[in-house]
């Protein structure tokens, strides 16, 4: 009995499970949230795979992507699974392949643009915001854009100031784009594949440094139905005393800061945004009115920032909840060094956010 | 450039000796346009208007460049393999010259007096089709006088004549089939015209009514592949400055798409003549270098423009490639209201381009010579378009603005939480402020 339940668990095998789980599993008959890992690469690997899968209209277009397996391996395995009509690898021309994406979307295909990082998107902007971002609006509703622009935001490590520009703000500022931004693999899986389906043109904006990362991950997951809804932050750790408010690879540090706090008697709540717009103020003007202090997060630059826009949103609709000013951390505001020790001092780090946290708790100066 | 036209106008010259037609040869903005070469055009197909090398798209196998001398026959034999293909090479040291010894030709059918030009081939026109297309080119020229007044006299904000474009408007829409897809600029309004968009829809978009939203005839369907129908992208000549121009044609030849690429040389970007603009032979060598099949054509010359972009068609379905039309033309009214161009051009160089040189007339030359259009007709058509625009824009001037929740409508394919709130909010205020907010948005 023993080898069958083994053979039947071998062929119900995803994901590579191994033996002795896939038994357990089994033999629980209930899909528990078991130790399964997964780096964000194969999170956003997956997500394309089951939604090119999915729907035909769907195709994927940037530098790399194809033969290269993607730049970042982000696009390994497509090439070979989907052909070279659907994964479609372009010279070295943003103008060009972003534009061509749009039209493409005009006629009712379902582009994946990759910028190889966003840096390289200031050669498409236009087309970003004036052929995707306002043709909806300015066509009064007949021309769609179901377009995903996707890539990897915000600082790497010894890029320098032309390759390490965060760009949430900029996308985030546009009326008529959408734009998110994941931390975890599920975040990633959920949130691709909600931009892929959604109607109207998607800022993707991913990390670098975050495509290694392993999360834990649950099987609904790792359904190939799933997805995230976009608009909707995720509150990463419950508290009571001060709300820090964190995107991407942020929240990682965010979260090792509430650690830190929470050991000097501070209890933090650590709000992953998940989306840039639409701004999920709902749920950050609850927690500020649940905590009364408001730390915000980003590695980006400073003015007209992400939190720049979450404290003034926070000082119109809570104001009178606040018991400190609102602690702004951001990036340095100069172009990104490229000396290392440098460049670690233009980039927020978890000891900054706890110092900020204290400030709010005026615990510290 | 005084040498291009001292040449142009000896190969013009000696041109004339050999072809006997009662016209001299034209001169464009730019320079001369010289006449067709004898022998290149007798019952011709599309096949002369290919300037490629006829074999392969790749580079070697053929000796090209029209600056080498028989010299390198000897050479002939001795190869290279370069990424990127074969090219044969040459002891000789030899700069293409930047400029053509001859500038590329103009095709053109009609004459300045609407007198198709002996020998000359193009599509046959049926009466329907020319009296419809004439008929269209005066409706533009109607629309774009009382238009213009009227941004003049303040009733609209802005307005962009087509004027001296009518035939590039009117014939390429007619050339082509309605599974086309065009992506116009701005100044082919024609297009819309010929495709059903009616001069009451124009009105409304032009005052900005309620009814503007509507935009028929401009129809964007889902097509897949197979389908009879290509892409096509308008341009002037300054945008071929731009980038993207560079971007899409590179693109447009790698990946073999089925766009025409119209550029519309009017002479002019705004106050920049084409001298400041770029420093080639105008638009159409530029597809050469991306490999792009290319004819430079008329564009005063409504049956010519037709036939070209007939042509163009059938070779990018067909082939499933992309070709450059460059129609040569001229702007002869203002960039926009905007604008005022007697302060950078002459008086006199608009109005030759407006009266010798108008294309609607000349195509009016043909049309009448076939028997298809009287003067009667020129007269009811002018005065029933006329009425037909005034009485638009008095309908336009009475309806309603759009309501304000259009203002948040279609930005995204669903209004978001926070549009809906802030419409709700902005309510609140418009109620409760009446007074600093105008009446003829309803609430």
């Amino acid at each position: 009995m023993w080898g069958i339940m083994r053979q039947r668990a071998a062929c119900k095998a995803y994901h590579a499970l191994n033996l002795e789980q896939g038994i357990r599993a089994i033999a629980l008959r209930a899909f528990s949230s078991s130790a399964k890992q997964m780096t964000v690469r194969d999170a956003l690997n997956s997500a394309l795979d089951e939604e090119m899968s999915a729907d035909p209209k769907v195709f994927i277009m940037g530098e790399e992507v194809g033969e290269y397996q993607g730049a970042y391996k982000i696009s390994k395995g497509l090439l070979d699974k989907y052909g070279p009509e659907r994964v479609v690898d372009t010279p070295i021309t943003e103008a060009g392949f972003a534009g061509i994406g749009v039209g493409a979307a005009y006629y009712g295909l379902r582009p994946v643009i990759e910028f190889m990082t966003f840096n390289f998107s200031m050669q498409a902007i236009d087309h970003i915001i004036n052929s995707a971002a306002k043709s909806n609006y300015m066509s009064a509703g007949q021309i769609s854009v179901p377009i995903v622009f996707r890539g990897p935001n915000g600082a790497a490590a010894g890029v320098g100031a032309q390759h390490s520009q965060c760009y949430a703000a900029w996308y985030g500022a546009i009326p008529g784009l959408k734009v998110l931004a994941p931390y975890s693999s599920e975040d990633a899986r959920g949130l691709l594949k909600a931009a892929i389906r959604d109607p109207d043109p998607v800022v993707f904006l991913e990390n670098e440094l975050l495509y290694g990362e392993s999360f834990p991950i649950s099987d609904e997951v790792l359904d190939s139905s799933f997805s995230l809804p976009i608009g909707k932050a995720k509150i990463e750790r419950e508290g009571k005393d001060v709300t820090i408010t964190a995107f991407s690879k942020m929240v990682g540090y965010a979260l090792q800061a509430a650690d830190i706090l929470a050991k000097e008697g501070i209890n933090a709540e650590v709000i992953n945004l998940r989306t840039i717009r639409p701004l999920d103020r709902s749920t950050i003007n609850s927690s500020v009115r649940k905590t009364n202090r408001l730390v915000t997060v980003e590695e980006g630059f400073p003015q007209h920032g992400v939190g720049a826009e979450i404290c003034a949103t926070v000082v119109e609709d809570s104001f009178e909840y606040l018991d400190a000013p609102v602690e702004r951390i951001a990036g340095a505001d100069v172009p990104m060094p490229y000396a290392a020790n440098l460049e670690r001092m233009a980039v927020p780090q978890v000891e900054d956010i706890v110092r900020a946290a204290k400030r709010a708790c005026y615990r510290s100066r | 450039m005084a040498m291009w036209l001292a040449k142009s106008r000896i190969i013009t010259n000696f041109l004339k000796t050999k072809i006997c037609t009662p016209n001299n040869s034209y001169k464009t903005l730019a320079g001369d346009c010289s006449r067709k070469p004898r022998g290149l055009w007798d019952n011709s197909s599309a096949a002369v208007l290919d300037f490629r090398r006829p074999e392969s798209a790749r580079a070697g196998g053929q000796v090209e460049a029209v600056a080498y001398s028989d010299d390198d026959d000897n050479d002939a034999n001795q190869a290279m393999e370069f990424p990127g293909g074969r090219v044969t090479f040459t002891h000789q040291m030899k700069f293409i010259s930047e400029s053509p010894e001859k500038r590329v030709p103009c095709y053109r059918v009609l004459d300045d007096d609407g007198y198709p030009i002996p020998g000359s081939s193009f599509e046959q026109v049926d009466k329907e089709t020319a009296v419809k297309m004439y008929r269209s080119m005066v409706t533009l020229q109607i629309m774009d006088t009382i238009f213009y007044e009227a941004q003049r006299q303040g009733r609209i904000s802005f307005y962009l004549t087509s004027m001296g474009e009518e035939a590039i408007n009117i014939a390429t829409a007619a050339a082509l089939t309605s599974d086309d897809v065009v992506l116009p600029q701005y100044r082919e309004p024609g297009i819309l015209l010929w495709r059903g968009f009616t001069l009451e829809q124009f009105t409304a978009q032009l005052f900005g009514t309620k009814d503007a939203a509507s935009g028929r005839g401009v129809a964007y369907s889902l097509k897949m592949d197979n389908k009879e129908a290509c892409a096509v992208a308008f341009m002037g000549d300054g945008c071929t400055s731009e980038g993207d121009f560079h971007a899409g044609m590179n693109f447009a030849a790698v990946l073999e798409a089925p766009v025409i690429f119209i550029c519309r040389n009017n002479g002019w970007a705004i106050s920049t003549p084409i001298s400041e603009q770029f420093r080639s032979d105008g638009v159409v060598v530029k597809g050469q270098a991306y490999g792009i099949r290319s004819i430079r054509v008329d564009g005063n010359d409504t049956l010519a423009v037709y036939s070209a972009i007939r042509t163009a068609r059938e070779m990018a379905i067909r082939e499933q490639k992309p070709i450059l039309v460059e129609a040569l033309t001229y702007r002869v009214g203002h960039h926009s209201t905007s604008d005022d161009s007697t302060k950078y051009r002459s008086s006199n160089e608009i109005e030759h381009w407006r009266t010798a040189r108008n294309p609607t007339t000349r195509f009016r030359k043909w049309v009448q010579t076939n028997g298809w259009w009287r003067d009667e007709d020129e007269t009811e058509l002018r005065e029933s378009i006329r009425k037909q625009v005034l009485n638009a824009i008095q309908v336009a001037d009475k309806t309603e603005k759009p309501s304000l929740e259009e203002l948040f409508t279609e930005v995204y394919d669903r209004v978001p939480a926070n549009l809906r709130e802030q419409e709700k909010s902005l309510r609140e205020t418009v109620k409760r402020h009446q007074q600093d907010f105008p009446t003829d948005v309803p609430v």
